[in-house]
C-alpha cells in the first residue's frame, strides 16, 4: 500500500549566480506519495513552478542511486539529509513526517563556489586527483593481472577506501570545510595496493600539498565521517597524515643527500 | 563461410575488417596500420567527447601517445560518468579458474547471445583483447575481489557456463571508471589533455566530408563555442532515456551521436535496446527512473511467482508446491543465469497474466532463501550486502527476510552509430566508442560486457586505428574554427536554442520525455508488433508536433538552465525514438531483444530470418526524421554456425 505524506512546508535556497546574494524562498508541498524520493520531490515542485511560468530550481543529480556523486544538499543542516550512510536521492520521503518543515541549502564551503541555487563547483577536488591520485602505468604495459597478488584483507581495506564518490559531503559537514576524508580515503586507496607503492610518498605529499591549496585544516571533528555516504571511515585520514609525514622526511632526506 | 543473402552491402557501410583467419585479423591489421611517429603526434589535435570508460580511457590513452586531446563532458567532473553506475562485472576470457574459458569461448558466446546480428571479426577482437583490459586495469589499482590466496576472483553471468566475470563488490563500473579516470587525470596533469567539464557538444562540424570539430554550449554560461581538430571521438554513452523510464543516470542522452547522425553519420538498428530483467518495479508516478538490481544476483537468488491466480499470502508462506521457479522450468540448463532478453520476456508474460507480485502486481520474486540456508547469511551478505542495502532503501523491504520484487527495465541499447572495423562512422575521422557506437552485441549483450567494449574501444582499438586514420593528414592543413562552417553550424544552434524558449507554450520538457516515453516502451519494447509499431510512427510524430508549439521553458538562454537543457535533450529523442519504430517495423524477424510478437514459435522463442534480415540495418538522415533512407551491411559468418538460440 502507498502513502503520503502531506503538508510539508520547504525552504529552499535560491540564489541567482556566484555573485547573487540569495535568499530562502517557501514553497508547500500538499501531498507526496512516501514511495517519492527526495529529488522526485523537487521535480514535482519544479514542474509546478514552470506550470507558474517561474524558473525551475537549479540542483546536481544524475545517477539517482548513490553512486555517482552528484546530487548535493544540506537537509535540514545534515549533509544528504536524516539518512545515515546515503546520498540525498537515495533519500525516500518515507523520511518526513506530515507537517514536517525541510530547509534545502546547497554545500557551504569556500572551496566549493555556489554556481546557482543548490548547485556549487566541486572542481577542487579533479585538481587533487590531477596532482597524484593516479598509479602511473601507461595503456599496454601492464603485466598478467595475477603476476601481482594483492591479499583479501589489503584488497579490503582499499575497497573500503576506494568506494568514495567524491561528492564533497565531508566538506560541507566539516566546520572547517577541510577535504581531509576525501583525499585520505584516495591515498588509503592506493597507498594499500602493492600497485601504489612506487608512487607512495611522492602521492601523498602532492595530494595533501594541494588540498592545503583549497581547503581549511582539519581539526579532528569526525563530522566528515559521520556525513559520508559510504560511512568511509575515519582511518583514511590517520594513514594520510602518516604517509604525508614520512614523505616529507624522505623527501628531505634526498635533498640533503644532493 | 555462411552466406545468405545475395543483396549487395552498400558502399557506405564496408566494414573493413582485414583479411586472414579469425584469430589472425587484428595481428594483420596492426602489422599493416600507419603509425605517426612519436614526434608528429603533437600535431594532431584529437577531440574526444564523452569521458565515461570509453572516452577516459581513449583520452587517457590518446595523451600518453603524444596525441593532443581535448576532452568534453557534461558533467562537472569527468568521474561522474554513467558507467559509474555499472555494478555486476567485467567480462575478460582469462581463464583463471581453469574451466574452459577461452578466446574463442568468448567470442561464440557474445556472437549467440547476440542472436547471429553481430560482426564476427570485431567480436572476436573483442574478446582477444579483453585479457588486456584486466591486466591493464589491475595495475591501475582497481581493488577487484580477490580470493584469499590474493589471486583474482571470478562469478558467472547471464548467458555464460564459465565464471569469466571480474568484480569490485557491487560497484564494478564505478571501480574501473574511476581507474581510467585516474589516468585521465594524470594526463589533465601534465598537460596532455585539456578538460571541457560541463560542455555539451551541440552539433559537430563536416568540412568537405570530413569531421572537422564540434560545437558545444558551455552549460554555465550558454555560450556556443567551435572547436577544430584532425579526429572527432563520440564516447557518448547510449540512448536507452529515449524510454523515459530506465535504469540510466538522469542525464544520459542521446544528443551527440543524433548531430552525428544528422551531420551523415549513418544509425545502425537503433531497435536494438536490451530489457533488463532484474530492476525494482515501478512503484508511483512520480518515479524518474528505475534501479537495477545486478544480474549477478541470479547467480544465487531464484526467480519464481505463485501458482495461484488469486494468492494473497505472504512470499515465506507460499508452499513450494505453489511457487512456479518459471526460468528453472523453462530453460533447465541455465535456470536463473538464462540470457537477458529470454529472462525478462518469460517474466512479462507471467505478469501479464496476473502472476505478478507485490502491492501493483507488476513484479516477480527473487528469492535468497536457499542460498541463505546453503551458504549461510554472512557469505551471502559478503557477496551482495550492498545491493541488498540499496533494495531495502528503495523498496522499504528487507530482501534477508522477505523475496526481492523485480521486473524488466529498460538498460542498454545495442544499436547506435554505425562504425566500421576501425570504430569510424561514415563520417570520415568521426569515431565512436563505447554504448553510442552499434558495434559488438548484435540484438542482446550480454551481461558484463559492455564495461568490457567500453574500455576495448578505448584502451586497445582507438589508438591503433586513430593513428591509421591520421598518419595520411600529417602536414596537412585542416580546417579551423575561422572556417565559415564553424559559424554556420553556431548559428544554427543558437536559433535551435532560442526556438525553445520562443515557444512559450503550456508543457514543460520532462511532461513530453514522460509521454513520448510511454508511447515507445509500449509499442517498441520488450514486444513488438506491425500494429503497435505502425500507431506509434503517427502518435509519436502527432505528440512532437505538439512539442514544437507547446513547450515551455522558463529562464533564459543566458547561464545555466537545466530545462532548457532538457528540451534540446527530448527534441532529439523524439527524432530518434521515430527511427526506432520505423527499424522495428521494417525488421520482420524476432533476434534477441528485438522480439516481434509475429515472428515466434509456438513456445514464444524467437525466429530469426537468416535469409532476410542476416544484415545490419543502417539508417541515413535525408532531412525529415519520417523518411530516413534504410541501408544494409550484410553479416557473413566464417566461423560461427548460425544457429537456433537455446538455452535449455
Ligand atoms: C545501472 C547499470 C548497470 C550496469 N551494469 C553493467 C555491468 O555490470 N557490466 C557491464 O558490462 N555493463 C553494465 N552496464 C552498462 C555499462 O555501464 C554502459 O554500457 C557503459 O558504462 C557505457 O560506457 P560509455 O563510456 O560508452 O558511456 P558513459 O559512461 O555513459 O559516458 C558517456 C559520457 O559522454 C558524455 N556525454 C554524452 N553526451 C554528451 C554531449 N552531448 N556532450 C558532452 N558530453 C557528452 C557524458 O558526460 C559522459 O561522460 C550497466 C548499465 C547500467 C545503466
Ligand atoms: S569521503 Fe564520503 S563524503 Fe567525502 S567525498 Fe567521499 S563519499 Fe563523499
Ligand atoms: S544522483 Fe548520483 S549519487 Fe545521488
Amino acid at each position: 500500500m502507498t502513502h503520503s505524506v502531506s503538508n510539508l512546508t520547504l525552504k529552499v535556497w535560491r540564489q541567482n549566480g556566484p555573485a547573487d546574494k540569495g535568499q530562502f524562498e517557501t514553497h508547500v508541498i500538499e501531498s507526496i506519495t512516501d514511495e517519492a524520493s527526495f529529488l522526485e520531490m523537487l521535480d514535482v515542485l519544479n514542474e509546478r513552478l514552470i506550470g507558474e511560468n517561474k524558473e525551475a530550481i537549479v540542483f546536481d543529480h544524475d545517477c539517482r542511486e548513490g553512486i555517482c556523486g552528484t546530487c548535493s544538499l544540506m537537509i535540514n543542516g545534515q549533509a544528504h539529509g536524516p539518512q545515515r550512510g546515503s546520498t540525498t536521492c537515495q533519500l525516500h520521503m518515507r523520511s518526513f513526517k506530515d507537517d514536517d518543515t525541510i530547509v534545502i541549502e546547497p554545500w557551504r564551503a569556500n572551496a566549493f563556489p555556489i554556481i546557482k541555487d543548490l548547485m556549487v563547483d566541486r572542481a577542487a577536488f579533479d585538481r587533487i586527483v590531477e596532482s597524484g591520485g593516479f598509479i602511473t602505468s601507461p595503456t599496454g604495459g601492464a603485466p598478467d593481472a595475477n603476476l601481482i597478488p594483492v591479499p583479501k584483507p589489503v584488497a579490503d581495506a582499499a575497497m573500503d577506501a576506494a568506494a568514495c564518490i567524491g561528492c564533497g559531503a565531508c566538506v560541507a559537514a566539516c566546520p572547517n570545510s577541510a577535504a581531509n576524508l576525501f583525499v585520505g580515503a584516495k591515498i588509503t586507496h592506493l597507498n594499500l595496493l602493492p600497485q601504489g607503492q612506487a608512487e607512495r610518498y611522492k602521492r601523498a605529499e602532492a595530494m595533501v600539498d594541494k588540498m592545503d591549496e583549497h581547503f581549511g585544516s582539519c581539526t579532528n571533528h569526525g563530522e566528515c565521517s559521520a556525513a559520508c555516504p559510504k560511512e568511509i571511515s575515519l582511518d583514511v585520514i590517520a594513514l594520510m597524515n602518516k604517509d604525508y609525514r614520512s614523505a616529507k622526511f624522505k623527501n628531505r632526506k634526498q635533498l640533503s643527500r644532493k | 563461410m555462411t552466406m545468405l543473402q545475395d543483396r549487395p552491402t552498400d558502399t557506405k557501410l564496408i566494414s573493413k575488417v582485414p583479411d586472414g583467419a579469425l584469430a589472425d585479423k587484428w595481428d594483420n591489421f596492426k602489422a599493416n596500420a600507419k603509425l605517426v611517429n612519436p614526434s608528429n603526434k603533437r600535431k594532431f589535435k584529437i577531440i574526444v567527447v564523452g569521458t565515461g570508460l570509453a572516452g577516459a580511457s581513449a583520452a587517457a590513452s590518446l595523451a600518453e601517445l603524444g596525441y593532443r586531446v581535448d576532452a568534453f563532458t557534461f558533467h562537472d567532473s569527468p568521474r561522474r560518468a554513467h558507467s559509474i553506475a555499472a555494478q555486476g562485472g567485467i567480462n575478460a576470457a582469462k581463464n583463471y579458474q581453469g574451466d574452459g574459458d577461452s578466446v574463442s569461448r568468448l567470442f561464440t558466446d557474445t556472437i549467440k547471445g547476440g542472436d547471429f546480428r553481430s560482426r564476427e571479426g570485431n567480436v572476436y577482437r573483442l574478446a582477444q583483447v579483453s585479457v588486456n583490459i584486466i591486466d591493464q586495469m589491475v595495475a591501475q589499482g582497481v581493488p577487484f575481489a580477490r580470493e584469499y590466496g590474493g589471486l583474482l576472483d571470478n562469478r558467472s553471468f547471464g548467458g555464460a557456463q564459465v565464471s569469466r566475470t571480474f568484480y569490485a563488490r557491487g560497484q564494478t563500473g564505478q571501480q574501473l571508471l574511476l581507474g581510467a579516470y585516474q589516468q585521465l587525470s594524470r594526463q589533465i596533469g601534465l598537460g596532455g589533455v585539456r578538460l571541457f567539464n560541463r560542455c555539451e557538444l551541440v552539433d559537430i562540424v563536416v568540412i568537405d566530408g570530413r569531421a572537422a570539430g564540434i560545437v558545444t554550449r558551455d552549460l554555465l554560461t550558454g555560450e556556443l563555442t567551435s572547436h577544430a581538430a584532425h579526429a572527432v571521438v563520440l564516447a557518448t554513452g547510449g540512448y536507452g532515456n529515449a524510454y523515459y523510464l530506465s535504469t540510466n543516470a538522469m542525464n544520459c542522452n542521446v544528443t551527440a551521436a543524433w548531430r552525428a547522425h544528422q551531420r551523415g553519420a549513418y544509425f545502425a538498428n537503433p531497435c536494438y535496446t536490451q530489457i533488463h530483467p532484474t530492476c525494482i518495479p515501478q512503484a508511483d508516478e512520480t518515479q524518474s527512473k528505475l534501479t537495477l538490481m545486478s544480474e549477478s544476483l541470479r547467480n544465487d537468488g531464484r526467480v519464481w511467482v505463485p501458482k495461484n491466480f488469486d494468492e494473497n499470502r505472504a512470499a515465506h508462506e507460499i508452499p513450494e508446491q505453489d511457487r512456479d521457479y518459471f526460468l528453472e522450468r523453462l530453460y533447465p540448463a541455465y535456470g536463473n543465469l538464462a540470457p537477458r532478453d529470454i529472462s525478462s520476456r518469460a517474466a512479462k508474460r507471467l505478469v501479464d497474466k496476473g502472476l505478478g507480485v507485490g502491492p501493483l502486481k507488476n513484479g516477480v520474486y527473487l528469492d535468497f532463501a536457499e542460498a541463505i540456508g546453503r551458504l549461510g547469511r554472512p557469505v551471502v551478505e559478503e557477496r551482495y550486502g550492498n545491493l541488498f542495502e540499496m533494495y531495502e532503501r528503495i523498496a522499504g523491504e528487507n530482501p534477508y527476510d522477505q523475496p526481492m520484487r523485480i521486473y524488466p527495465a529498460t538498460h542498454y541499447t545495442m544499436g547506435g552509430l554505425w562504425v566500421d572495423y576501425e570504430l569510424q562512422t561514415t563520417i570520415p575521422g568521426l569515431y565512436a566508442a563505447g554504448e553510442a557506437n552499434f558495434s559488438d552485441h548484435g540484438t542482446n549483450r550480454l551481461g558484463a560486457s559492455a564495461l568490457m567494449q567500453g574500455l576495448a574501444d578505448g584502451y586497445f582499438v582507438l589508438p591503433y586505428t586513430i593513428s591509421n586514420g591520421l598518419a595520411p593528414l600529417l602536414n596537412k592543413t585542416v580546417p579551423g574554427t575561422d572556417h565559415p562552417e564553424f559559424k554556420r553550424v553556431e548559428t544554427e544552434a543558437k536559433v535551435r536554442f532560442q526556438g525553445y524558449l520562443n515557444v512559450k507554450g503550456t508543457r514543460s520538457p520532462d511532461y513530453f520525455h514522460r509521454e513520448l516515453g510511454k508511447l515507445i516502451w509500449d509499442y517498441c519494447g520488450m514486444e513488438r508488433d506491425r500494429n503497435g509499431l505502425e500507431k506509434a510512427l503517427t502518435e509519436i510524430p502527432a505528440l512532437y508536433s505538439e512539442f514544437k508549439t507547446d513547450l515551455r521553458v522558463t529562464g533564459t538562454g543566458e547561464g545555466i538552465n537545466q530545462t532548457l537543457e532538457k528540451a534540446g535533450r527530448v527534441d532529439d529523442f523524439f527524432q530518434l525514438g521515430t527511427l526506432m519504430c520505423k527499424d522495428a517495423l521494417t525488421r520482420e524477424e524476432s533476434a534477441g531483444g528485438h522480439f516481434r510478437v509475429e515472428y515466434q514459435t509456438e513456445e514464444g522463442e524467437a525466429v530469426r530470418d537468416d535469409e532476410n534480415f542476416c544484415h545490419v540495418a543502417a539508417w541515413e538522415w535525408t532531412g525529415d526524421e519520417n523518411n530516413a533512407t534504410r541501408h544494409e551491411e550484410q553479416l557473413t559468418f566464417e566461423t560461427a554456425q548460425l544457429a537456433t538460440r537455446s538455452y535449455k
